[in-house]
Formats: structure tokens, C-alpha cells, sequence
């Protein structure tokens, strides 16, 4: 028998009336209103929604910054005590383990916050390359996560602005908590970590600041617009970081696990990049759906900013750029599709 | 909006979470409130062409919500009439008013004998109950 784990806030969602799914291992809140809804308020006010979900591992020790440089693409020498940074784990072909943001916490502690399902194998990954001189543990358990986003969000919750990808203590509603200016849905916003038994009370505290309640449908339709890649689907060990797109977060003049394969990628050019595109005729692309000429859809939905069928999938490189026609197989129609400059949606447009 | 939970008298159902509203030698079909409601709002509908002949139990389209898709079940055989352009032009209506501004098709019914099979109204509550 499988069973689902339940977050500190399951009874406030069901309270709500979300209609709680499967994910991850988790049951966890598909939407309550309505995906459309919570995706609106996320871009036009502010939504919240429960990420706790989420793993969070520790890494502490003299030797911490030496063992995550090895093992996390990113250049954490560009990360000050009180920075974050997006990084991913990758495997000796360039592959995704895992994609994450590190937060420096002192110079030699740090927190991972990892996804739900990579929770266990990042894990397994890094304690299997530990160093002497640095310790992983998990501390998923001991948290809840709210992810608060939209433009209104800091108005609603009261909190001045700071850069994106810093942190710090702060307090919301006479609620302490760890404030971290970072996000999935391309709008301004802030992640609160707290100790799992004060997660009700930060949810109720921003739920009254008039934060919309949303769910993971949301969460992947906000994240979609803004190109953001969900591990399991747009991203993973067979796919490499370069390809991936995410050469960016891959200091190449470092070593870590993969570095070679991935400098020899990037000087050939990869065959095949992960492009983003909008339907040009009626439909909604899927996961798992062909694309004309070798490609496949790994992320499909409808936008509602757009009120079109939009989507990411990995292409033959000659057809990954913006403006290129895709012809796609949507359950034997083919449909056309066009290939667009991340992200597909913009505030301004 | 999305409309209030019914299953109005006068229509035929499918356990497909189809109804059909019989009118002489014609139908209109739909899909009921549970299907909508289950399915979220709706994003799209690929309709049948208008000529197409479908078959009782066959699939003749698919609505489709931001997370799901689901395909159209035909309570009765016919040849399709007409594919309502509000339901294609703006899916939510089919969840503002299923039974109504919400209907998909309207065919002419190969085998009006064939309705005397369809569960109605109670009969499909009582399917919606089991389950």
C-alpha cells in the first residue's frame, strides 16, 4: 500500500476545498477555485501557495563550500552569506540530477532546496560524494514552505524590497521566518520557510493579508509562461544542461561533476535545444507529444495570460530558433505551432 | 460562473457523462454538470465536422481543461448537423451553462429506437452515486 504524505497544511487546503492529488509521494492541492483564477491573481496581485513539499537539505562543515563546488554547476564563489543562487547537480554526461537553489547561510553552511521527487536521490547523490570536512543531512521534515507571488505581494505582506536571490530573517504577521526573494512564477514575490508547527499559522497570517490560495495547477501554468524547466519533464539525467538551455547556471571554468562533457557540448553545439513555442491553430500541446522532424513536447499546457496552447520540447537545433515553424502531432492532428524568445509570456507585453 | 449541480428531467444520458436532449428526428448533445466539474475549466473543444457520421458510443470529439483531456462519448448515432461556435469560440461556457448555452452538437439520429436504452435522469444520478 503507497501512502501519500500530507503536508503541516493539508487541513487548511482541504478546508478550503482543494481537490488534492497525487505528486511527488505527496497529496497536495491541484487548485481550489479554479486553475485560471489563482493564475490571474498570481500576475496581477498575489497568490500563495504550499511548496512544502519541497525537500531541504543541509550542508555544513569547513570543507562545505570545497564539496558543493564539485558537485553543483553554479559558482558559489559568486554567493555572499545571505545570497542564493539557482545551481543544478549534474551526473559525469552533463545530465540533471537535479536543479535547486543554494542558499549560503554562514560561509560554510548552506541549505538546498530541492524538488519534492529528488528529495531522496540528491540525497543519496551527494552523501556518495561527500568529503571529509562536510556533512548532508535532510531536514525536509522540520519545515514548511509557502511560496507568496504576484506584483502585490510585498505591499500585501508588508515587507520592503531586496534583491532577487537574498534572504533573510524576517517576521510575517508576528510569525518568524526565513524571507527568501526567490519564486516559479516570473512575478515578484518571496519563499518563507518556517518550522513545520508554525506552517498553519504563517498560512492563515497570509491567506488574511488576502493572498489567493493556489495550487499546483497554477504553479506549472505560472512557471510555463515564464519558461521556468520542471525537472521530470523539461529537464533530467538523460537531458544535459547545455541543450537544456541552462549553460548559464554552468561555470564551465570550474571543475564539477560533468564539466568535460559539458564544455565538449558546448563547443560542438548541442544537436537538439529545449525551445519554447506557442500554438498557431486551435489545441493544447502535451507532455510526450511528437513534434515534426525528431521533436518532443516536455512541457504542455493553456496559457491563460496568452489564451493559447503554449509549450517547451526539445528540437533539432536548426528548428529551436525564434520565428521557426513546428508541426505537431496533437493526438493525430497536426497542428502548428511557432517558436518563441523565452520567456513566452512578458509583463510588458 | 460555473453553473449549480443538475441533471434535468427531460434530457437522456450516457455513463460516459454525455446527455443528449432528443427534439423529433435530431439531437443535442452535451456533457453533463459532473464531467465539466470534474474536468476543470474548460480551454478548449475540437469538435466533429459538420457530415461526420458518429456511432452510439463512439468518440466524436475532446474538451480539454488546463490539466486534462477528455474524450466526447455519443449517447446516439446520427450524422452531425451543427458544432455550436460559442462552445468552440469560448469553452468556459460549457461550464457556465452545460445543459444550455454549453451544448457541443446537434445531429440527426440514425436510430431514434436506440434512445429507449439511455439511462435518464435518475438513472444516472443513481450511476453518479456509485462511484
Amino acid at each position: 500500500v503507497q501512502t501519500l504524505r500530507r503536508t503541516p497544511l493539508y487541513e487548511r487546503h482541504t478546508a478550503l476545498g482543494a481537490r488534492m492529488v497525487p505528486f511527488a509521494g505527496w497529496e497536495m492541492p491541484v487548485q481550489y477555485e479554479g486553475v485560471i483564477p489563482e493564475h490571474r491573481a498570481v500576475r496581477t496581485d498575489c497568490g500563495v501557495f504550499d511548496v512544502s513539499h519541497m525537500g531541504e537539505l543541509e550542508v555544513e562543515g569547513p570543507k562545505a563550500t570545497e564539496f558543493l563546488q564539485s558537485v553543483l554547476s553554479n559558482d558559489l564563489g559568486r554567493v555572499e552569506p545571505g545570497g542564493a543562487q539557482y545551481t543544478l547537480i549534474t551526473n559525469e554526461r552533463g545530465g540533471i540530477v537535479d536543479d535547486l537553489i543554494v542558499y549560503r547561510l554562514e560561509p560554510e553552511r548552506y541549505l538546498l532546496i530541492v524538488n519534492a521527487s529528488n528529495r531522496e536521490p540528491d540525497l543519496e547523490w551527494l552523501k556518495e560524494r561527500e568529503i571529509p570536512g562536510s556533512d548532508v543531512r535532510d531536514i525536509s521534515d522540520e519545515f514548511a514552505l509557502l511560496a507568496v507571488q504576484g506584483p502585490r505581494s510585498l505591499e500585501r505582506l508588508g515587507l520592503d524590497s531586496a534583491p532577487a536571490f537574498t534572504f533573510a530573517e524576517g517576521e510575517i504577521g508576528g510569525i518568524e521566518c526565513m524571507v527568501n526573494r526567490t519564486g516559479y512564477t516570473g512575478e515578484a514575490g518571496v519563499e518563507l520557510l518556517v518550522p513545520a508547527e508554525d506552517g498553519p499559522a504563517l498560512w492563515d497570517a497570509v491567506v488574511g493579508l488576502g493572498a489567493t490560495a493556489c495550487g499546483l495547477g497554477a504553479r506549472d501554468t505560472l512557471r510555463l509562461e515564464v519558461c521556468y524547466p520542471l525537472h521530470g519533464n523539461d529537464i533530467g539525467p538523460d537531458t544535459d544542461a547545455i541543450s537544456a538551455g541552462l549553460g548559464w547556471v554552468c561555470a564551465l571554468d570550474k571543475d564539477f561533476t560533468g564539466v568535460e562533457e559539458l564544455r565538449r557540448i558546448k563547443e560542438a553545439g548541442p544537436e537538439r535545444r529545449l525551445a519554447a513555442f506557442v500554438m498557431e491553430e486551435p489545441g493544447i500541446p502535451r507532455q510526450g507529444m511528437g513534434i515534426e522532424g525528431g521533436g518532443e513536447v516536455t512541457s504542455g499546457t493553456h496559457s491563460p495570460m496568452l489564451d493559447k496552447g503554449i509549450g517547451m520540447g526539445y528540437v533539432p537545433a536548426v528548428q529551436a530558433e525564434p520565428g521557426a515553424e513546428l508541426i505537431l502531432d496533437l493526438r493525430g492532428r497536426a497542428r502548428r505551432a511557432r517558436v518563441v524568445k523565452k520567456p513566452i509570456y512578458r509583463k510588458d507585453d | 460562473m460555473a453553473a449549480a449541480e443538475s441533471y434535468p428531467d427531460d434530457l437522456l444520458y450516457h455513463p460516459e457523462h454525455d446527455w443528449a436532449r432528443i427534439e423529433g428526428d435530431e439531437a443535442v448533445l452535451g456533457i453533463t454538470w459532473y464531467a465539466q466539474d470534474a474536468l476543470g475549466e474548460l480551454v478548449h473543444f475540437e469538435p466533429p465536422e459538420s457530415g461526420t457520421t458518429i456511432a452510439k458510443d463512439g468518440i466524436y470529439g475532446e474538451v480539454e481543461s488546463v490539466k486534462a483531456v477528455s474524450d466526447l462519448v455519443t449517447p446516439l448515432s446520427g450524422e452531425v448537423l451543427e458544432v455550436n461556435q460559442k462552445a468552440v469560440d469560448s469553452p468556459e461556457t460549457v461550464n457556465e451553462d452545460p445543459y444550455g448555452e454549453g451544448w457541443l452538437i446537434r445531429i440527426r439520429l440514425a436510430d431514434p429506437s436506440e434512445t429507449e436504452s439511455l439511462p435518464d435522469s435518475a438513472a444516472y444520478k443513481a450511476l453518479l452515486a456509485e462511484q
